[in-house]
């Protein structure tokens, strides 16, 4: 045990020291937030950009009267006597960013509005012009038609479904797309750590035995302890490196909006939005929030952390036997890995079968096979899963990763001291049967 | 004298070859023991049953007298394979101390060790340099320290001067030698036959997974010496044949290459030459040189192993 205690501390702190490790350990959630924030910013500077906009309006849609939106910092001058082509290469001299021209129309026909810019405008501003137009044009036509606006705000739907779901806990609202994001995200979590962390294994197994330290190390210790040790130290380095994603991300999330605190402001204070566009994702991200708060968070966590770990067991084990059987040669890894590399993306690409449909036959299946179980249950969790199929699907990983780690470790130690040689699946399953 | 290892009737097969077949022998504690054989005969495979990396097929180990357990045992025992082994990217202090600590030792005794054999070897500037920095002849020695820090009873080494200049080599020959002084017992295995003669007390040769030849470096010459006496005289002589006593089977600068009839005696060369008044200046024995014992027991079978497939289960 104790020897095991000291090659688990060796793998860890070789790995954990190396600046690699710390470089990819702090700058992967900079890079997430950064993009993030960048987004953001992205989207949301063409509100705190000032335009100043001139408007012919021709049609007199207006009245020479368009109110600037709450937090809309834009300004919009009528100008008269004018014509559109008169105008159009004076705009900028006047000191207009933008030149709005509404020709004159007829009720029925769609006016042709053009808006005169320099370079291509802002998403935001122009989808507030639309909405400023469409909203005059509507009201002129309902005038036209004799209808009363407050009768058609009345008579406008804008409906959207509500998902109750009837689980034990009583009834639960749930967003279909938060669920779905977060299966998704879940999956290819564990999808990636599985590849990442299971090649970081075969690849320390095959340092060993191309180093010729195996055999020194096996003088002093068994071979099983040696493999075991390397599992749960790599298997540690990947859990510390989580840990410190998430402490890192918590961290940054309250960080950036000090030094951003405008934009946060606003993306958080839906009042204070101004643009209609604005609006609406507020409101969206308030549904987001009311969505993941839906969701069985510590049922998630859990399963995560429980597939995060028998799921990396089981895989580093099968890649530990693949890095001892290679002799030197990377092709002949990459032939070996293939085999092992086939279940983990079925399981990815029944996971995303599972996401849409979690409780079809090949989604039940992929969650309960032990292979696939770890990437296609956390598809399925999120969407609440039948107690039943959850401890059947846990109960097979467990056991499953016994009985691999009994049998790899059988061909790790063959392999392990084997040089220069290329390993058949006929010798593997030779040294698997074998008594001793 | 106690023996510390006892083999007896060790066997090994693997599927396409008997790697040892029934090989016995014994080691005398303190002794420097060499094991000799050609490439392939079955050294390694041996020395890994000794060390407990493989299990016998059949046959025992006994080790300090009692039957040899690995888990127990494998702290008294250090171990140089023949092909080097280190991690590249470790450092070497880390290194040496996380193999010391593997063999049992605590943090605290096993930075003492390695304390003073750096210091001893002079490799004190070396400890935060990585492997992958140091040549050949440098990973060597530390290989060495870390075979033979946790003071085992029994050490191994296999092809341990490969790689080193002569200086080194001297350096860690007298080692060798100091802690067979002190006690321990050394397992020496080569195919370079001219350090066998300077080191080793006792040895077995092994060819083809069978032990050919077993016995003191002195006796095993003895056995094979051919009965050839170099004779050297004041003013060569002419008119010296072959006669009852001796076959002239050569000639030296100012001397001749004698083979003595069975029978005869050296004492007997002598007064047949004084008695033609030739006035030699020295007569000694040719013994053959290991090189020579181990050429002639070797050869005549084929290089490299034949692969055979074996009956027994493998």
């Amino acid at each position: 045990m104790n020897k095991i205690r000291l090659i688990i501390e060796r793998e860890y702190m070789t790995r954990v020291k190396r600046k690699s490790f710390l470089l990819t350990t702090l700058l992967v959630p900079v890079v997430i937030v950064a993009f993030y924030a960048i987004i953001i910013a992205v989207s949301i500077s063409g509100e705190s950009n000032t335009q100043r906009v001139a408007i012919l309006d021709e049609a007199n849609l207006f009245n020479g009267n368009m109110e600037a939106g709450k937090g809309d910092k834009s300004t919009y001058t009528f100008i008269h006597n004018e014509t559109e082509q008169s105008f159009k290469p004076r705009y900028k001299n006047e000191g207009y960013t933008l030149f709005l021209y509404i020709p004159e129309f007829s009720g029925s026909d769609l006016p042709h509005i053009k808006l005169h810019s320099q370079a291509a405008v802002n998403l935001f501003v122009k989808s507030a012009l639309e909405k400023k137009i469409n909203g005059a044009v509507e009201k002129k036509r309902l005038t036209a038609a004799n209808i009363d606006p407050e009768i058609y705000k009345n008579i406008k739907a804008d409906i959207e479904i509500e998902n109750a779901i009837d689980s034990g806990k009583g009834e639960k609202k749930s967003i279909a797309g938060v669920a779905y994001a977060v299966s998704f995200i879940a999956g290819i979590l564990i999808y990636m750590i599985l590849l990442i962390y299971g090649t970081m294994v075969m690849r320390g197994v095959m340092e060993e035995k191309t180093n010729r330290i195996a055999e020194v190390i096996v003088s002093s210790a068994k071979p099983f302890q040696l493999m075991l040790g390397k599992i749960i130290g790599i298997g540690a380095v990947g859990l510390t490196q989580f840990a410190i994603w998430i402490v890192v991300m918590g961290l940054l999330q309250f960080i950036i909006p000090l030094l951003f605190p405008d934009v946060f402001h606003q993306l958080s204070d839906p009042a204070v939005a101004g643009a209609a566009a604005q609006r609406a994702s507020a409101g969206k991200i308030a549904d987001i929030i009311e969505g993941i708060r839906s969701l069985p968070i510590a049922l998630i966590l859990f399963s995560f952390i429980f597939y995060f770990l028998g799921g990396y067991l089981l895989y580093a084990a099968l890649f530990a036997a693949i890095g001892s059987v290679v002799s030197e040669d990377q092709q002949e890894a990459q032939q070996l890995v293939f085999p092992v590399m086939m279940p983990l993306i079925l399981g990815f690409v029944i996971m995303t079968k599972a996401i849409n449909d979690p409780d079809s036959g090949i989604a039940v299946f992929g969650s309960l096979f032990p292979l696939t179980s770890p990437i296609v249950m956390m598809g399925r969790v999120t969407y609440g899963v039948p107690w039943w199929q959850l401890g059947l699907s846990m109960l097979l990983l467990v056991l499953t990763f016994l009985f691999f780690t009994w049998v790899t470790a059988k061909i790790y130690r063959t392999g392990i001291l084997l040089y220069g040689k290329k390993v058949t699946w006929r010798e593997m399953w030779r040294w698997l049967v074998r008594k001793g | 004298m106690q023996h510390i290892l006892e083999v007896h009737e060790l066997k090994k097969y693997f599927a396409t070859q008997k790697a040892v077949d029934d090989v016995s022998f014994n080691i005398e504690r303190g002794a420097i023991f060499g094991m000799l054989g050609p490439n392939g005969a079955g050294k390694t495979t041996l020395l890994r049953m000794i060390t407990g990396i493989f299990f016998p097929d059949s046959g025992a180990i006994t080790f300090e007298g009692k039957k040899f357990d690995p888990i127990n045992d494998i702290i008294r025992i250090g171990y140089m394979p023949e092909e080097r082994g280190l991690y590249k990217k470790m450092k070497i202090g880390e290194q040496a101390l996380y193999l010391a600590r593997l063999k049992g030792l605590s943090k605290a005794e096993a930075m003492e060790k390695i304390k003073f054999w750096f210091q001893r070897l002079e490799m004190e500037s070396w400890w935060n340099k990585k492997v992958q920095d140091l040549s050949k002849g440098m990973s060597q020695k530390l290989q060495f320290v870390t075979t033979v820090l946790h003071e085992p009873a029994l050490i191994i080494l296999d092809e341990p001067f490969s790689g080193l200049d002569p200086v080194n080599a001297n350096l860690i020959k007298d080692e060798i030698f100091r802690l067979a002084k002190n006690g321990s017992t050394i397992i020496f295995s080569t195919h370079r036959m001219e350090q066998v003669e300077e080191i080793c007390d006792h040895i077995i040769l092994i060819n083809k997974g069978n032990k050919i030849l077993d016995g003191s470096v002195k006796n095993v010459k003895q056995a094979f010496k051919e009965n050839l006496f170099q004779v050297g005289f004041e003013k060569m002589p002419d008119g010296i044949t072959s006669n009852t006593i001796f076959d002239v089977t050569g000639e030296k600068e100012q001397g001749l290459i004698l083979k003595i009839h069975e029978g005869y005696k050296p004492h007997d060369v002598l007064q047949y030459l004084l008695a033609q008044r030739h006035e030699i200046v020295s007569f000694n024995e040719i013994l053959p040189s290991l090189n020579d014992i181990f050429i002639r027991l070797v050869e005549g079978t084929p290089l490299a192993r034949e692969f055979q497939p074996v009956n027994a289960s493998a």
